[in-house]
């Protein structure tokens, strides 16, 4: 009771000073208003000065629809509201920017794509093919024999060594594997493919060129992502899970292959496919490693092979002649759009390996 | 209690039966087995990294011992080879950075503090596919979509900024320059400059941002006061990550730039381009034989070592940042 009667008096008396307290606040009708005013301004503008030029309309747009708003803003409802708008709308503006290129892709990647993404692409080679016609089945199978043993190498390492880290690494070994996991995120992919090619030139002697050589360097990419999930997905696992199984006098390896594995295995299992969304579309190394061919080759231990990121770049670097030059172009949109639904379906699976393995009871 | 508790349990598990003591002898060593293997899996990645380094170097030292001139035709020491191509890599890969910095902690304020939570996580699935776009989609977009659509735009530049080295010309009616290649690199170092930031300003933590509020801070004085001083050393590990990145990407700018070897030049609006070591290897690599694939490991070796320098920057920055705060 005593307490509102003292506060009552510093109320009314703060009608002198703080005007921030009672400022108004725009009424969302008119931002809505500026809005409206601002896309008109862009369209008025544009169109009898400039033709139809959409980039110009959503920039003059953009540019009344800043200046207004700060305007009012600020004669309403003061300076830091204002710039507080202000930075509202760059933020929101940036990120439409990167939408942006994003749907761009996709958009041309579907629309290019589909003139060849018929039958013929994928029961076809490129075999006695010039100009027109061939497919890329070649291609195909060559990137999901590559991408499968790169795979079979990377993920028991890679989750071996996150094992490791989080369970047994103490010391200075723990340490070194950690940075150089570091380290190893960061090789440029060209690097990966000299690596290959330099192995393998000093293993079965220079110039050679085969699958297996493409998946030790895509290993090489994948091997650290798939450690950084895994490690975070094992260093999730509840603690009490652990002194549980110790408490009732499970050995340590046991303990990991049945309490901490299964626990994390949605998490692992997501990194591990996010890795391969990741490394088949790598187009570099596999251009060093691997080579190129004109038809299928079911052997990554001998002889070149041909993936579906070489055949979209050579399809484009090397069209051929005449009317070969736009079939080819067609060809390299095709491989693209293929890759790029291969990626899209892996990173679908992702969500829902995550969704489906979530232990119960486990936020 | 605790203490007077194991005591207790080991002297009930000691004198155990012997059927125990032979099952446990049996567990021990599966326990050192398994132990064995994952440290295996760890020094694997020991060896492997030992390997990236041994072949560059041994696949690059007959280069470095070779006549210069053997390598590129009026090249008179090893650095008149290398750096032109030193030049290009760093200068593309600074450019990205430059329009993708300001871009993705945007992006990632925008995802952290602007979106509302239930959308923030899918629109950061939004930024991962981008990052998972293979290099050479980009490159054909850029070669297909964004340079007819910029080459308007170069002759803009040309006839404003005309004075300035960058925009010098003769603009390139194809639209293959190296504005074009660095817009697309920028767009592709984005997703690991967002996902970073991103995943720093959402640990900002929670108390700063309430005393903001309730000092009556703004949403942007929030983040100008509680969130960006907080993240700072994570946005700058953030962008040498991106950095690196950029310095090793090939296939947009192998694909997009058609470049003049051995030039060293500021312009990013010509058909004259600098040529960068990563794209370089890739075009050069297929068709080499000899002496000339050595010079490429040469550069392939330069690149590496520059992008382990800048990735161990990063994360010293991070490592730094978090044992100061904890």
């Amino acid at each position: 009771m005593a307490s509102t009667q003292t506060r009552e008096p510093l109320t009314t008396g703060s009608d002198t000073t703080p005007t921030s307290i009672r400022q108004g606040t725009l009424a969302s009708n008119t931002v809505i208003g500026i809005a409206a005013g601002s896309v008109a301004a862009g369209v008025g503008i544009t169109l009898p000065l400039f033709g139809a030029n959409y980039a110009l309309m959503i920039l003059i747009a953009t540019a009344c629809y800043m200046v207004a708003l700060y305007s009012v803003s600020r004669r309403t409802e003061g300076a830091r509201r204002a710039t507080d708008r202000m930075v509202t709308t760059v933020v929101s503006l940036a990120f439409a920017l990167a939408v942006l290129p994003l749907v761009s892709v996709i958009y041309t990647v579907v629309e290019k794509g589909t003139a060849r993404f018929d039958m013929a692409f994928f029961t076809e080679t490129m075999r006695n093919v010039v100009g027109v016609g061939g497919g890329a089945s070649h291609a195909l199978i060559g990137t999901l024999i590559i991408t499968a043993l790169a795979a079979v190498i990377s993920v028991p390492i890679g989750i071996m060594t996150a094992v490791y880290l989080v369970e047994y690494g103490r010391g200075p070994l723990a340490r070194a594997v950690t940075l150089l996991v570091d380290v190893m995120t960061g090789i440029p992919s060209i690097v990966a493919g000299l690596f290959a090619a330099g192995l393998f030139a000093q293993l079965a002697g220079p110039g050679t060129k085969n699958g297996f050589a493409g998946a030790v360097a895509l290993s090489v990419l994948m091997v650290p992502i798939v450690v950084r999930s895994a490690e975070e997905m094992i260093r999730l696992v509840p603690n009490e899970l652990r002194e549980a199984s110790y408490g009732l006098g499970v050995p340590k390896w046991r303990t990991i292959t049945k309490i901490v594995l299964p626990t994390s295995i949605g998490g692992i299992l997501t990194g591990v496919t996010l890795a391969i969304a990741r490394v088949i579309g790598e187009t570099a190394p596999l251009l060093i490693a691997v080579g190129t061919t004109d038809s299928t080759n079911l052997n990554p231990f001998s002889d070149r092979m041909e993936t579906l990121p070489i055949f979209a770049y050579y399809s484009y670097q090397q069209p051929g002649f005449g009317e070969g030059i736009q079939a080819s172009y067609d060809r390299s949109w095709a491989a693209s759009l293929t890759l790029m639904l291969v990626v899209m379906v892996l990173f679908g699976l992702a969500r829902v390996l995550a969704s489906v393995l979530k232990p119960k009871g486990l936020k | 209690m605790s203490t007077n508790l194991s005591p207790d349990l080991d002297s009930t598990g000691a004198p155990s039966t012997p059927d125990t003591v032979t099952d446990e002898r049996g567990t021990q060593g599966a326990d050192r087995i398994f132990s064995g293997v994952s440290t295996g899996a760890g020094i694997v990645i020991l060896l492997a990294l030992a390997g990236v380094a041994f072949f560059l170097v041994k696949e690059a030292i007959p280069a470095i011992t070779a006549d210069p001139a053997e390598l590129s035709g009026n090249a008179e020491s090893l650095w008149d080879f290398l750096a032109p191509l030193v030049f290009g890599t760093v200068y593309a890969a600074i450019l990205a950075l430059i329009i993708a910095t300001p871009l993705a902690i945007a992006i990632a304020l925008f995802i952290s503090h602007y979106a509302p939570r239930k959308l923030s996580t899918s629109l950061g699935y939004l930024t991962d596919i981008l990052a998972a776009v293979p290099s050479v989609v980009f490159g054909l977009w850029g070669l297909f979509v964004l340079a007819p659509l910029l080459v308007p735009l170069m002759g803009v530049l040309e006839r404003a900024l005309g004075w300035l080295p960058l925009f010098a010309g003769p603009v390139a009616n194809s639209g293959r320059t190296l504005l074009v290649a660095t817009l697309v690199l920028a767009v592709m170092i984005l997703p690991i400059i967002t996902a970073i930031s991103r995943e720093i300003f959402l640990q900002t933590p929670r108390l700063h941002e309430e005393a903001a509020l309730a000092l009556g801070a703004t949403r942007w004085e929030l983040i100008k006061m509680a969130v960006l001083p907080y993240a700072r050393s994570g946005i700058i590990s953030a962008t040498m990550l991106g950095l690196g990145r950029a310095l090793g990407e090939t296939m947009a700018l192998a694909l997009i730039l058609s470049p003049t070897p051995g030039l060293i030049s500021l312009n990013i609006i010509s058909t004259q381009n600098s040529q960068a070591i990563a794209p370089n290897i890739a075009l050069r690599f297929p068709e080499s034989s000899g002496l000339a694939i050595n010079g490429l490991f040469l550069t392939g070796l330069v690149l590496f070592v520059i992008t382990f320098l800048v990735n161990f920057g990063a994360r010293r920055i991070t490592s730094n940042a978090f044992s100061g705060a904890n």
